[in-house]
């Protein structure tokens, strides 16, 4: 018997330079910020300064509107086949320079490695690809031809995906004609600027993309812009309320994915071995900063015990560390602000009555860790089972039958996604037409493809990202 | 479960039943986990550890109509001292012979740690009567066998006659006694994750000590996917019988580089306890060589050809 640890196996964070200090893309130019005024941004898994980003004010956005309204003078005409063209060049631009992207992620939101360059990057390049398709075809997506542009889009990006949720936005928006001015979040600027440079070797016409840094101050000038025609955002359901009402009363388009407590529900006919992997993948992936994550666990009573030693024994396994070692599965959490909020719901959890597993790994030293963590013993109105944790802490909740399952899943404020697991294709069916959840699951988790559409019900948002129905996020359609 | 309890004994048959009716797998999440489990980046000290290892889990094999008392020693020689150049290379776990040879291969291990093993019950096929196999089995453990690699009936397993299969693993098992018993469930026959996780059960219930991929006879060996279904096998046994089986994966292990994705598998699923040559063995013939091959590039950053490692 040998206790056989790997050793380390870092990706070189060499590929890629880091300036000092970063400023906006606007105009297709790279521009100090008018406010003059910076932010810090910082890894969190070694809390070390990376860089400094520009603190836009109004006049930074009014120029980045006004650009993105120049830019839609020329975007609107070209040929449907020349911007076509144009996003085909950036999705393989992308491709060619995407371990650099892969790296600079890694380093800037602290998810390892293996995520960024096997899960981001790729799905990053083919949402790109897919829209890229789309541009020249629009008058075959939808059985109208009076599909039109809104204009000028605004659009605010959240710190888990931060180059996924950028081209989530961008590409079906230049796709269909509009032009972008999007601000990536707070604490993961970086591969957004490092687009910028892809937009300009790609020679994309200036004003097409501007990319403005900030903070929330910087989001709500864009939203409440006068010349900007749409917003999309993803991010919290708080956020996104607010967004809504700054936009009531005002003729501007407004897409919103917002927050989620997925259930994953394992029947007991479920192959249990795939449903530990399943669930692991569910919670843990990107330490479990994921909007659809599959956060509840729903267990049929008669599965539990031995469900939950298979899982704490699979947790056990989980590497925890820097994301820049190919071999760890948890990198950091994004930032000190979400490491003390999910402490803080862990805690309440706790003081409610829940019972407590947490693995037994190491943690660096310095930087934002958080161990991946299951509660069991839970009820359904304790708060860890109604808020969303956005964090690697997974709450298990039990069932007996089927008809049970369906109403816990659906008893939340949220519907973004659901998982099923059992190896019964009809209670597959059965269970997923009753499921209040944007996408569903069965026997997998999380899987994603640029053609289908990703969106919530009730607090999770409105409006679909991906396929043939995220072009109509962007599309104003009359018949 | 309450009427068994010790190593390599058998488990009622009502209860076999019980588990086997519960063999479910998703044959697509269970090849994601086994594909994510291939992407380990192993360097450095823990690649020369895992050579190490491997090395001292190999049963050195060689099952042939041509094999001759002059190839049986070659072998040996080499399984005892894999490079007499690099003593701290160990020696390997077994050799394995056919019954035939097994008093040869004995004579040679001598004082060596290596075990000799035998494949019977009519290695490869298994096509004879019980009695047969019974005595094939009875030869090689006469002749000094410490290992018996017996194959299971596919013929009943895939006639659906379990109980069979079951059957014949006990009256073999009741032949070795304290003999080491390996059950090669043959998995490139079996084809389904089901029926390879039946046979594994049943094997495992019957009172195997360890439970093998294949004879290595097949174009269809050992694959990480049916490694993965056994070791889930072994580990649920485990949980309802407190029993620690072993699992051999053979046939088809050609190179280093996959024999350590064998080994990240069995370290992440089943822990170190199975780290050991007691519980994880790897059946081969060419895998030493890339072995050694591996180990002397890492010491000395030289890629050496095959004449710089003796024959075996």
């Amino acid at each position: 018997m040998i206790d056989w640890q790997y050793s380390e196996s870092i990706e070189s964070p060499d590929i890629v330079s880091i300036k000092k200090k970063y400023t906006n893309y606007i105009g297709g130019k790279f521009v100090e910020p008018k406010s003059k005024k910076y932010i810090n941004t910082i890894s969190p898994s070694t809390e070390e300064l990376l860089s400094k980003v520009p603190l836009s004010n109004e006049k930074d956005i009014n120029s980045a509107v006004k650009s993105a309204k120049e830019g839609l003078e020329v975007w609107s005409k070209l040929t449907p086949n020349q911007r076509s063209r144009y996003l085909f060049k950036i999705a393989r631009l992308i491709q060619e320079r995407s371990r650099e992207f892969a790296v600079l992620e890694s380093l800037d939101g602290g998810k390892p490695i293996k995520e960024s360059r096997d899960f981001d990057l790729p799905q990053v390049a083919a949402n790109f690809f897919y829209f890229a398709g789309w541009a020249d075809k629009l008058d075959l997506s939808w059985a109208t031809k009076s599909l039109k542009p809104y204009g000028v889009v605004g659009q605010i990006i959240p710190w888990n995906f931060p180059l996924l949720m950028l081209a989530w936005k961008i590409a079906p928006a230049l796709a269909t004609g509009n032009t972008v001015v999007l601000k990536p979040a707070e604490t993961t600027p970086l591969t957004a600027l490092l687009f910028a440079e892809i937009c300009e070797q790609a020679g994309l016409p200036p004003g097409v993309v501007n990319i403005v840094t900030g903070d929330g101050s910087t989001g709500s000038l864009i939203v409440n812009h006068k010349d900007i025609n749409k917003i999309a955002f993803t991010g919290s359901t708080q956020v996104g309320k607010l967004i809504q009402k700054s936009l009531a009363g005002r003729d501007v388009g407004l897409t919103l994915e917002l927050g989620g407590k997925a259930a994953n529900i394992v029947y007991e006919d479920a192959a249990i071995d795939q449903a530990v992997e399943g669930v692991v993948n569910g919670i843990f992936f990107n330490q479990g900063h994921v909007c659809c994550a599959g956060s509840r666990l729903l267990l049929q009573e008669s599965i539990h015990d031995e469900f939950v030693k298979k899982l704490e024994k699979r947790m056990q396994s989980l590497r925890v560390g820097n994301p820049l070692d190919k071999n760890t599965d948890i990198g950091a959490i994004n930032s000190k602000e979400q490491l003390d909020k999910i402490t803080g719901l862990v805690n309440e959890g706790v003081e409610d009555g829940g019972e407590l597993f947490q693995t037994e790994c190491e943690l660096p030293g310095n930087g934002f860790w958080f161990r991946p963590t299951l509660f069991t013993n839970v009820q359904p109105s304790y708060s860890i089972a109604r808020e969303e944790i956005f964090g690697p802490v997974l709450t298990t909740l039990t069932f007996r039958t089927p008809e049970e399952a369906v109403e816990i899943a659906n008893n939340t404020e949220y519907g973004l996604s659901a998982g099923v697991w059992t190896e019964k294709g009809s209670k597959i069916l059965w269970t997923a037409d009753r499921l209040e959840a944007g996408v569903v699951w069965a026997n997998t988790f999380n899987k994603f493809d640029p053609s289908s559409p990703f969106g919530g019900y009730k607090e999770s948002g409105f409006g679909r990202e991906g396929g043939r129905h995220g072009l109509l996020s962007y599309l104003k359609a009359s018949s | 479960m309450e009427n068994i309890k010790t190593h390599g004994t058998s488990i009622e048959w009502s209860n076999v039943l019980e588990m086997v009716h519960e063999s479910r797998i998703d044959s697509v999440g269970l090849n994601e986990r086994v594909n994510s489990l291939a992407t380990r980046s192993i360097k450095k000290d823990s690649k020369l550890e895992a050579l190490n290892m491997i090395v001292s889990m190999c049963d050195l094999t060689t099952l042939e109509g041509e094999d001759t008392e002059g190839k049986i020693s070659q072998m040996v020689a080499k399984a005892i001292k894999p490079n007499p150049l690099d003593s701290s290379v160990p020696s390997v776990a077994a050799v394995c012979v056919y019954p035939s040879l097994v008093d040869i291969a004995k004579k040679k291990v001598q004082h060596s740690n290596v075990k000799v093993a035998a494949v019977s019950s009519y290695f490869p096929s298994g096509q004879v009567p019980m009695e047969s196999k019974l005595l094939d089995t009875k030869y090689a453990i006469d002749s000094g066998a410490d290992e018996i690699d017996i194959v299971i009936n596919r013929k009943a397993f895939l006639e659906g006659d379990y109980r069979k299969v079951y059957d014949e693993i006990v009256a073999l098992k009741e032949v070795c006694q304290d003999v080491h018993l390996k059950t090669i469930l043959e998995v490139g026959d079996l084809k389904t994750y089901e029926n390879i996780r039946k046979a594994s059960l049943i094997s495992l219930a019957a009172g195997s000590d360890f439970i093998k991929t294949s004879t290595g006879k097949l174009s269809v060996g050992s694959s990480r996917q049916a490694c993965y279904v056994m070791l889930k096998s072994v580990l649920d046994f485990e949980s309802k019988t407190g029993i620690k089986a072993g699992i051999k994966v053979a046939g088809g292990i050609r190179d280093a580089k996959d024999a350590i994705r064998y080994l990240v598998m069995i370290n992440e699923e089943m822990g170190s306890d199975w780290l050991s040559p007691e519980l994880f063995r790897f059946g081969a013939s060419s895998l030493l060589d890339d072995v050694l091959k591996q180990i002397k590039k890492l010491k000395t950053g030289a890629y050496q050809a095959g004449y710089y490692f003796p024959r075996g």
